[in-house]
């Protein structure tokens, strides 16, 4: 494939879409400050519209096949979704309109508020990050406020376990804390004594994700998060699996002082092809005077003849503001319709099914590749994509040979603590005969790493391009179409 | 909801897992915290929850019925309508960061065609994939110098006439550092044109000088004194900046900024009640290895054919984890897409044509407002870009509420965030506001100075 640039496609005095022409007098620009030249490109509204549907057609999707991505929860995104985020009262209001003529917004986000503190089982909610790693950097914040505004300024330490996501130390850099490593067990639990020989009156906090990155429930997460409060620490808990435990469990019962969700993973809202995200944040009782500013409340109480009004407010010891206007609110209205149309009996169908897939696949591979934490996962399992008796076939090698079966390869090379990972996630809308061919392509796989390892090496022999060279890009940086430099 | 299996389904992989029911998988949550009464509503059928949805939304006043004359960092355009029926592909939107480049070539020639729009319209060598928002990229600006400097640098200079809410996300992303001064928006500096008094503060500490072009006011200000005054101090000039005004102004990169961040809302996002929109994010290339965020670059495969990957990507979060330029992990995807399509289809003219428009109107209507008995056009002698400031004789609460009951949104009250500019009222205007539209404005407006 080679689609040109729409600046290669560019012809001088072609046309898209018009503008009409002025009803008012024309002034003249400002002086000394009009542009002397933009080149933008120059071609047709049709040409344009088959240039992005041609480069969308180059795209692996989940509208177009299996997308078994480890930690990003792949699942269908509804299309009613779609068509409620677009409903001219939700999508022509101004984020500055006066409180009184949007209610329907403000309801939506309080509800919507409410229902994400309730399946977590916590006290209160923002909606403002715009994504996880925005909703931990919220987290973190108020984690160092709560400290600072009880005077323990001497806790700056943050534990953070080798499974990790990268945002979270990421996240913790940003806000100042002294990043601590914690270990994980042969079982792919934290590591207790580790975790007891970490904890003083210098522990901040920690920052657990359950299911871990293993696709693992912590076996003894009661105990983990017992010896963090016990210290004084608090515990923020990373949401990114909360797929597999909707309505089964609630971690702010469980005892996690602080829970990011991500909309665009487990409330089914698009990934967007990289976002817009959406990361509300959960808070305990004893953290809601922390939250971010505005939250929506209810600012004057309804009768049986009227609704509540509902209104922006400033929580006591707010952190402050974390972005602009109310966060993502279109994702909102997504998650909302998902939330309603589940229920409480719909979330926890959806956390059951995506475990049964998970384990069955798991179960199903296990033989042919080797599993390192060889027990019951959640919604998702990491696989080693090595094996000891075919030198040179790698992980990267199998996600490659998987594009030509028409299939996204797993997330790879993560979590860090297993070699060659292969982190697989089939989510719950996926169906038997789906996760049986994927099966069966992999063991075909396995049997080609060993039979005709070229197809693997020089795999996908089936997409719109082989094997990029990613040193040539670092090293030859074309960051734009021109002037090149 | 969404889960295809069916009975039989269920037995046979309970079956192979050699299990009775799901809730076996469960056994390692701790009894007394599985499976909790959740309250939450009833499930709804797609039917029902559709007529729901357009029911809470009726509880709204939209732009469509009431007249707008709202900015203040969200703006009222047209979108075409190749935009969002491009937008809703499921190729594109239900596609995953591109980290596979041999299946997401599309996504990664987008991203490239957007970088290369906004390096065009800024004047700049080098863009990012985006930030979440025009203020998040503010704040990260920020920690650009702050780590350009190796945090040597301790000031950080923000003008005041830089938009209220950039100013307070970027104060709440440095919270916890308390040897950061985030200094020049107190209103002794003042908000003066002239700026002399801002310029002043700058020095060997300043990291950061971060102005808006036009201005929160919508002020298009000269900065070539102040680029100066910093780089003569060492510091690194950030320019915030309105998208469509820039089709018409001198960029940013041509005056000197070392940065150019702006809300990215304009180009073909709908207001949306303030999100998702995209923050875009622009460096010299000498600051090219500090910049955080996703970079698409252009490279061959295997077979020789041109194909584009994301890349350096060893400043990421997901390599160098409490060492990389920045947390962020997602970016705004889809909207980078939708401003590279607004920006295609409206095409050089068209966007030219737009941005004239809004600068044609928001002059008509300043002119007619400055007409009107008790309202005076504020900041007279400073050229402005689609948004203006006018003084009120009257409290603007009151102002407002009397074009409510005309269905006007009037503006933005600007004495909310500026004491010393209250009575005054702050309007925009967009290609989509009419003559009519302005003229029954001011109309109801001397109505209500004659009541």
């Amino acid at each position: 494939m080679t689609e040109p640039t729409i600046f290669e496609m560019s012809s001088p005095g072609r046309r898209g879409v018009k503008m009409p022409v002025s009803d008012v007098p024309e002034v003249a620009l400002p002086k000394g400050f009009e542009r002397q030249e933009l080149n933008f490109p120059e071609i047709s509204e049709l040409e344009a519209v088959r240039h992005f549907t041609r480069l969308s057609q180059l795209n692996h999707a989940i509208d177009t096949g299996f997308y078994p991505l480890g930690s990003c929860t792949m699942k269908y995104n509804p299309k009613i979704n779609e068509a409620t985020s677009r409903i001219s009262g939700f999508a022509n209001t101004h984020p500055l309109q006066p409180e009184d003529t949007v209610q329907g917004n403000l309801y939506l986000m309080y509800e919507l508020q409410k229902m994400l503190a309730e399946i977590g089982g916590f006290a209160g909610a923002t909606l403002q990050p715009a994504a996880g790693a925005h909703g931990e950097l919220v987290g973190a914040l108020m984690i160092h406020a709560y400290h600072k505004d009880r005077g323990d300024h001497q806790r700056v330490r943050m534990l953070i376990p080798d499974s990790a996501h990268g945002t979270n130390p990421a996240t913790s850099a940003m806000v100042g804390f002294e990043i601590v490593p914690l270990a994980t067990d042969a079982r792919g639990n934290v590591d207790l004594e580790n975790l007891k020989s970490l904890v003083d009156d210098r522990l901040a906090g920690l920052m657990l994700t359950n299911p871990n990155t293993l696709g693992l429930f912590d076996e003894n997460v009661e105990e983990v998060i017992k010896i963090v409060h016990d210290a004084g620490g608090l515990v923020y808990g990373d949401g990114a699996n909360m797929n597999a435990i909707l309505g089964v469990t609630q971690p702010g019962k469980i005892g996690f002082d602080i829970l990011h969700y991500n909309l665009h993973k487990t409330f089914s809202t698009p990934h967007g092809g990289g976002g817009p995200g959406s990361g509300p944040v959960m808070v305990a009782e004893r953290l809601l005077d922390f939250l971010p500013d505005p939250v929506v409340g209810i600012i004057e109480e309804g009768d049986d003849e009227n609704p509540p009004l509902y209104g922006l407010v400033s929580p006591a010891k707010t952190i402050g503001r974390i972005k602009a206007f109310h966060g993502h609110f279109g994702i909102h209205v997504r998650a909302f319709t998902y939330i309603s149309m589940l229920g409480a009996k719909g979330l926890r169908d959806a956390a059951e099914k995506a475990v049964l897939n998970a384990n069955y696949m798991q179960e199903k591979l296990k033989g042919s590749y080797t599993l390192p934490y060889d027990r019951s996962c959640m919604h998702e399992f990491v696989l080693e994509g090595f094996w000891d008796d075919v030198p040179g076939i790698q992980a990267l090698d199998i996600a490659k040979r998987l594009i030509d079966y028409g299939i996204h390869p797993p997330t790879n090379y993560f979590p860090l603590i297993v070699k060659e990972a292969l982190m697989i996630e089939p989510t719950e809308t996926e169906n038997l005969e789906t996760l049986d061919r994927f099966v069966e392509v992999m063991l075909k796989i396995a049997e080609e790493a060993r039979t005709q390892p070229e197809l693997l090496k020089n795999a996908p022999h089936h997409a719109p391009i082989k094997r990029a060279d990613e040193l040539k890009a670092a090293k030859e940086l074309v960051l734009r179409c021109y002037p090149k430099y | 909801m969404f889960t295809p299996h069916t009975q039989k389904d269920v037995e046979v992989m309970l079956t192979s897992l050699g299990i009775e029911k799901i809730e076996d998988l469960f056994s390692v949550i701790p009894e007394k915290f599985r499976y909790p009464a959740l309250n939450l509503p009833e499930q709804l059928t797609e039917m029902e929850a559709a007529a729901d949805l357009e029911s809470i939304a009726s509880a709204n006043g939209s732009t469509k019925e009431l007249l707008s004359f709202l900015g203040a960092g969200a703006y009222d355009h047209y979108i075409p309508a190749a935009v969002d029926n491009l937008l809703q592909r499921g190729e594109w939107y239900t596609a995953y960061t591109p980290y596979q480049p041999e299946v997401s070539q599309g996504t990664l020639q987008a991203i490239f065609e957007f970088q290369s729009l906004i390096c065009q319209l800024t004047g700049m060598a080098v863009c990012n994939a985006s930030h979440y928002d025009g203020a998040t990229a503010a704040a990260e600006a920020a920690i650009l110098a702050d780590s350009h400097f190796r945090g040597k640098r301790k000031k950080f200079l923000v003008s005041r006439a830089v938009n209220p809410q950039y100013r307070a996300v970027m104060r709440t992303y440095f919270r916890p550092h308390d040897d950061i001064q985030i200094l020049g928006d107190d209103q002794e500096t003042g908000i003066d044109a002239d700026m002399a008094k801002f310029i002043g503060l700058i020095d060997k500490d300043t990291a950061l000088v971060l102005v808006q072009y036009p201005d929160f006011f919508g002020r298009v200000i000269d900065y070539k004194a102040l680029i100066d005054a910093a780089h003569a101090h060492g510091a690194l000039v950030a320019v915030a900046t309105n998208p469509t005004a820039l089709a018409l102004l001198t960029p940013p990169g041509e005056l000197g900024a070392d940065i150019v961040i702006g809300e990215g809302q304009p180009l073909g996002m709908p207001l949306s009640y303030g999100g998702p929109y995209l923050g875009y994010f622009a460096v010299t290339e000498d600051l090219l290895r500090k910049i955080s965020g996703r970079l698409v670059g252009q490279t061959t495969d295997m077979d020789g054919n041109l194909a584009y990957v994301l890349t350096l990507t060893a400043r990421e979060q997901h390599i160098r984890r409490g060492k990389a330029t920045s947390n962020i992990c997602s970016n705004q995807g889809l909207m980078t897409l939708a401003a590279t399509i607004y920006m295609t289809v409206l095409g050089k003219e068209g966007f030219k044509e737009v941005a004239n428009l809004c600068y044609q109107k928001a002059h008509f209507a300043a002119d007619q407002l400055n007409q009107v008995d008790g309202y005076q056009l504020a900041f007279a002698d400073t050229p402005f870009f689609h948004e203006f400031v006018v003084k009120s004789e009257r409290p603007v609460a009151e102002v407002l509420e009397w074009l409510r009951e005309h269905d006007i949104l009037g503006g933005y009250d600007l004495g909310q965030d500026y004491p010393e500019l209250e009575n005054h009222l702050m309007l925009a205007v967009t290609e989509k506001i009419s003559r009519e539209d302005i003229e029954f404005l001011t109309a109801v407006l001397e109505e209500e100075y004659h009541d």
